[in-house]
């Protein structure tokens, strides 16, 4: 028997397009969009939001989300989201990265625009490889991983490390806000979707640069199933990429 | 009566563009335009607009693509090897449709080359320069005054067409001062309806430059085309000296067209019939006008601060009509009046017997 007066609890976001989206099996960024576009609901900012999606798997994002989109060249998308917002401070601006675009070929872009404070949210999606490409070495891929451009493994020795970007802009003094979190259960997109809310309204009173980076699953060039995928990034992600509070109000946190 | 000052030309571009109503500038420091920046640095502030230092000419780019996706007036300036960086940005700007000015006060090269003054970028500028089927309008002044009033224009032929516009200057022009006239402040710009300005009672808007799904980019690309032909059809720009009875005519544009106005002058003195076509716009460039005129002159020099560059174009429209000679200066070099009219002499009909003529080969001509 369905009750009397039956209470609506659940509804797609009004900023998430009623699209079928083109992302594989266990993708992590299909559930991200659903939790940003809840967030510019919440907000009620989608009417005056501008995101920037570059090249990468995600660069189609404007096909799901309800707000103005710009395309970016690749890694150049700081650069551009910086443009928008100082034609047009009013808007709020977000960019949504990958982790080639933020901390490969725009690292430069990356590092400058949280030096500048610029006040944009930036979403770095980390899922250790390019999935757009067929699933290359990211400057994120764990050591010993292996992908089609480290195909015995990432070593140390000839390719370094994998880069901590929340570690390295944690140590810039403008940056307002800073949180890493991973993808891998109920618990966790909730934080995620905490962070997004917090980068959000940072940028909405004014307060500057926000980060949030979202550990995230690509079964599809981990060659694990989507359940394994989620178990990859709580564990050995989470184990090199700890997922906590790096900034808060401008402040370091400590772990 | 709009005031008459001395200015640079770096700083008469600026100034040009400030009361063309550019709202944002961003650039990266490089000789010989950094006069440009430091004026952007000064004046943008001062009156409520953006300027910033970005962290490279591929930033700076970018940072005009996002701007000019807001639909506000944005512009980015360097010089050769800066520009090469930015052709990036270019081709995007160029396949998403949005309006931008990008002014190269051109140094030698290739590579790191020189900071003297060159023309030797003129084929990144007209071809396209960076990756995919695409072109820009170039505006080349050979005066002050011409940078302060292309690069004011410049504004208006990006928002009239959609496409990034290049104002192609040099070392020399970028430096030297000269008196100038001070344009009126543009208040009034053109509507754009397809603006990022956020979707507020309407659907959202995209800027973008990918197009997978099937024909799309081929329709992107045939409406590029289309544009670029009406461009041509409408946009020519050319001053002409002195051709309507001459025989040797010069084709220069810029400095090497500033110096062959003199040395014209000069011939006419001593009763050589030269005289001069200067393209304003090099893209588009003045094809029809030059085939018109290959129909009545005896011979055509090009000079210009290159190997012969815009030598080609010269000849794409003359066709074989008549003999192509080129005058070329490689060092980054100005040439001398009595260079030009030491050709243009040797070129003449009437000149006298033991004169020997320019070579006709691309390759350029040694320095007296």
């Amino acid at each position: 028997m369905p009750p009397k007066n039956p209470r609506k609890l659940y509804r797609r976001p009004a900023a998430l397009a009623d699209v079928p989206m083109h992302y594989c099996v266990g993708c992590g960024h299909s559930l991200i969009h659903k939790v940003l576009a809840e967030v510019l609901d919440e907000l009620a900012i989608a009417d005056r939001t501008i995101g920037v999606a570059p090249v990468g798997c995600a660069v189609f994002a404007y096909n799901y989300l309800n707000c103005d989109m710009s395309e970016a060249a690749h890694g150049r998308t700081p650069a551009v989201a910086t443009g928008i917002k100082r034609a047009r401070p009013d808007s709020i601006v977000f960019s949504y990265q990958g982790d080639g675009d933020l901390a490969a070929i725009g690292l430069a872009e990356t590092l400058h625009a949280a030096n500048r404070g610029e006040n944009i949210t930036v979403i770095f999606i980390n899922n250790t490889v390019y999935g757009m490409t067929g699933g290359q070495m990211a400057p994120t891929t764990l050591i010993g991983q292996k992908t089609a451009t480290s195909p015995h493994g990432r070593f140390a020795e000839t390719m370094g490390y994998p880069l901590r970007m929340c570690e390295l802009i944690d140590t810039l003094v403008r940056p307002h806000y800073i949180e890493r979190v991973a993808l891998d259960g109920p618990r966790n997109v909730l934080r995620a979707k905490r962070a997004l809310t917090l980068a959000f309204q940072a940028q909405m009173n004014g307060r500057g640069y926000s980060f949030v980076e979202i550990l995230s699953a690509c079964p599809t060039y981990f060659r694990l199933s989507p359940l394994d995928s989620l178990k990859f990034v709580g564990k050995e992600m989470a184990d090199y990429f700890p997922a906590r509070l790096f900034r808060n109000n401008g402040e370091s946190v400590h772990a | 009566m709009s005031s008459r000052v001395l200015m640079t030309g770096n700083d008469a571009a600026a100034e040009g563009a400030i009361r063309a109503g550019c709202r944002c500038y961003f650039g990266y420091p490089i000789t010989p335009q950094n006069e440009l920046i430091a004026y952007m640095a000064k004046h943008m502030p001062d009156r409520g607009r953006v300027f910033i230092q970005s962290e490279s000419e591929l930033a700076a780019i970018s940072m005009v693509y996002g701007s000019a996706a807001t639909g506000i007036r944005a512009m980015t300036s360097s010089s050769s090897p800066g520009i090469s960086l930015k052709q990036e940005g270019i081709s995007y700007l160029a396949a998403a449709r949005l309006p931008s000015v990008i002014v190269n006060v051109q140094r030698g090269g290739p590579g790191l080359g020189g900071i003297e003054p060159s023309q030797g970028d003129y084929f990144q500028a007209v071809k396209g320069g960076g990756h995919g089927d695409y072109h820009m309008i170039v505006l080349a002044p050979d005066s002050v005054q011409e940078m302060h009033d292309l690069t004011a224009e410049a504004f208006d032929l990006a928002d009239r067409y959609r496409t990034p516009v290049m104002v192609l200057a040099d070392g020399r022009i970028g430096q030297m001062m000269e008196p100038i006239r001070l344009r009126e402040e543009q208040r009034e710009f053109p509507a754009k309806p397809w603006a990022l300005t956020g979707a507020r009672n309407r659907k959202p808007r995209i800027v973008r430059s990918l197009f997978v799904e099937e024909g799309a980019l081929e329709k992107l690309n045939r409406e590029l085309q289309a544009q670029y032909r009406l461009i041509e059809r409408e946009e020519v720009r050319f001053e002409e000296l002195l051709t309507s009875d001459c025989s040797v005519l010069v084709a220069a544009w810029g400095t090497c067209a500033r110096v062959a106005k003199s040395a014209i002058r000069k011939a006419r003195a001593a009763g050589l019939a030269a005289g001069l076509l200067r393209p304003i716009t090099v893209w588009p460039f003045p094809t029809q006008r030059l085939a018109q005129l290959a129909e009545t002159v005896k011979a055509i020099l090009v000079v210009e601060m290159n190997s012969g560059q815009m030598l080609e174009d010269v000849r794409l429209a003359v066709n074989g009509r008549v003999p192509v000679h080129f005058q070329g200066f490689l060092g980054s070099r100005i040439p001398s009046e009595t260079e030009i009219l030491t050709a243009i002499r040797n070129l003449s009909p009437a000149s006298a017997p033991g004169r020997r003529k320019p070579r006709k080969s691309h390759a350029p001509q040694k320095p007296a």
